[in-house]
């Protein structure tokens, strides 16, 4: 690999390992620090590679630095004085040089750690998962930016406030007590669940951008199924839909990055190794007393890898939608419930069923009705159709729209 | 909601229809974002404790002497009487004779309610 990929490469996988030991090394006081420190040996490494080469070991050399540049941190800024991390001065007095630990076991628990203490209920659920994405998989202000459709200053004054809460709020860096971990969950599930939708449905145009916040939600579940205290039924599950979805990355993408829609994918272009993945966590989910909304979800998912549309398969997935619904609303939920009922129960049921949603904002709503009329009341499908396109806001979702309107 | 005659034996797939139209119907309240919760009460294992000559009597269901039984109940989120008469009339209780549904307020313990 040439020097313009390596960086970048190395960049992606190893900035967050760094920056996620750093902040445990350091605690929470020193977050932004951590970052900085992490940001600073690439830069590190850009300049000096630039004119020694490439090391033979690009990544032991980043460990180095950032060992090093930590080091020189501690020192100057007399980081281990403050009160927040006084054990650890105890802890660590008769050595004589600060161990900073770099290996797999202690990347992976200072990462695990780091997901709990952003994910702590005092944080709001936007700058969760901006921090989540900043801290635990590497990505830059503008990334972020351009994954919620927003500015970089508003992401920044996001991330300042959420790391002035974790220190307000003296959040420990480590992993709860089994008690407070189960406490937590909901809210580190939700926050990875966000963030795998923030790329599945992102309206962000660059592809490669969603499908890797796909991958590090992902990437972060599995580290709670690796662990033996948060490998939980709710955690399999969730993974579990979240592989079902990832499966059909490739089907979904037109050749100019257009979206596919579902029944228009090519089965063959479905992930199969994604979708046995999906099914081994979905039976590894089915213990325990509880039914989550990600169960659910997962079912649903697993119903859809099958793409034979036979009547059993839309009751099944009404019920399933008829049950999470009740657990937890959502429009789009609603949205799909009633279409799953109208394979199962008929059109004009559900029909009957969409114009009680009254979603009047919302252009999926009139995309299923245009949907339902089709073939009943074509003259109602294609003023239905009018107006999901109005109230459309991408580009492709208006393409989609039109190609409807025209067969009609 | 109310049925009649609970002494009526249903078969397996007629309760398996009903499920479904339970089901459908309290989806579609859901997805409506206007449901709150359900409690279902099913007639197995039900008993009666009653007063009989200063003696308290269990009896096996509540179908002996009385002929209405209490199916079921849920919670909706309405904005007026009328709405939640709305959704009562989609309950499948009601394709029985002589069933009903009752649209009941929840007291607020706010001495008003």
């Amino acid at each position: 690999m040439r020097q313009q990929e390596l960086i970048p490469h190395l960049f992606r996988t190893e900035f967050r390992k760094i920056t996620a030991v750093l902040c445990k090394l350091l605690g929470v006081e020193h977050i932004e620090a951590a970052e900085d420190l992490a940001s600073e040996t690439f830069l590190a490494a850009l300049e000096t590679w630039t004119f020694k080469g490439i090391p033979e070991n690009p990544t032991a050399w980043l460990y180095a630095v950032a060992k090093n540049k930590t080091r020189n941190y501690i020192t100057r800024n007399n980081v281990f004085s403050t009160k927040v991390t006084t054990e650890i001065i105890y802890s660590r007095r008769d050595k004589e040089e600060i161990e900073i630990d770099l290996s797999e076991q202690n990347i992976s628990d200072s990462q695990l750690q780091m997901l709990f203490a952003i994910c702590h209920p005092s944080i709001p659920a936007e700058a969760q998962v901006g921090l989540a994405l900043r801290i635990l998989c590497g990505f830059g202000i503008e990334e972020i930016a351009n994954a919620f459709l927003t500015n970089k200053e508003t992401i920044n004054k996001r991330l300042f406030r959420a790391r002035e809460k974790l220190r307000t709020e003296k959040i420990k860096i480590e992993l709860p007590s089994a008690v407070e971990i189960n406490n937590r969950l909901q809210t580190v599930l939700l926050t990875l669940y966000l963030l795998f939708n923030e790329g599945y449905y992102s309206e962000s145009d660059s592809n490669v951008l969603r499908e890797d916040l796909c991958l590090e939600a992902m990437r972060l579940a599995s580290l709670l199924t690796d662990n033996e205290q948060t490998n939980q039924p709710d955690v399999n599950a969730l993974l579990s839909l979240m592989c079902f979805h990832a499966s059909r990355f490739d089907a979904r993408k037109g050749e100019n990055g257009e979206m596919i829609l579902y029944h228009d994918q090519d089965e063959k272009l479905w992930n199969q190794e994604l979708i046995t993945k999906g099914a081994y966590f979905l039976r590894t989910a089915s213990h325990g007393d509880r039914v989550s909304r990600y169960h659910l979800e997962a079912n649903i998912a697993y119903w859809h890898t099958n793409k034979t549309d036979t009547k059993e398969k839309w009751e099944a997935i009404l019920q399933l939608y008829n049950r999470l619904l009740q657990i937890e609303y959502s429009p789009i939920a609603a949205l799909n419930r009633t279409y799953a009922l109208s394979k199962a129960n008929g059109k004009k049921a559900g029909i009957a069923e969409a114009e009680k949603l009254n979603l009047v904002n919302n252009h999926y709503y009139f995309a299923l009705l245009g949907e339902l009329y089709t073939g009943i009341d074509n003259k109602k499908a294609k003023t239905n159709f009018k107006k999901a396109f109005e109230l459309a806001k991408t580009h492709p979702d208006k393409q989609t729209i039109q190609k409807r309107i025209d067969s009609l | 909601m109310r049925h009649q005659d609970g002494t009526k034996v249903a078969s397996p797939e007629q309760i398996q229809e009903w499920m479904k139209q339970t089901m459908d119907w309290i989806g579609g309240i859901a997805a409506q974002n206007k449901f709150v919760s359900g409690t279902g009460l099913p007639f197995d294992d039900a008993r009666v404790v009653l007063k009989q000559n200063s003696n308290n009597v269990v009896t096996n269901g509540p179908f002996g002497e009385i002929k209405e039984t209490i199916g079921g109940f849920i919670t909706v989120r309405a904005e007026s009487v009328e709405e939640a008469v709305e959704f009562a009339k989609g309950c499948p209780v009601l394709q029985g004779e002589g069933n009903s549904v009752e649209v009941r307020k929840i007291a607020r313990n706010d001495g008003i309610h």
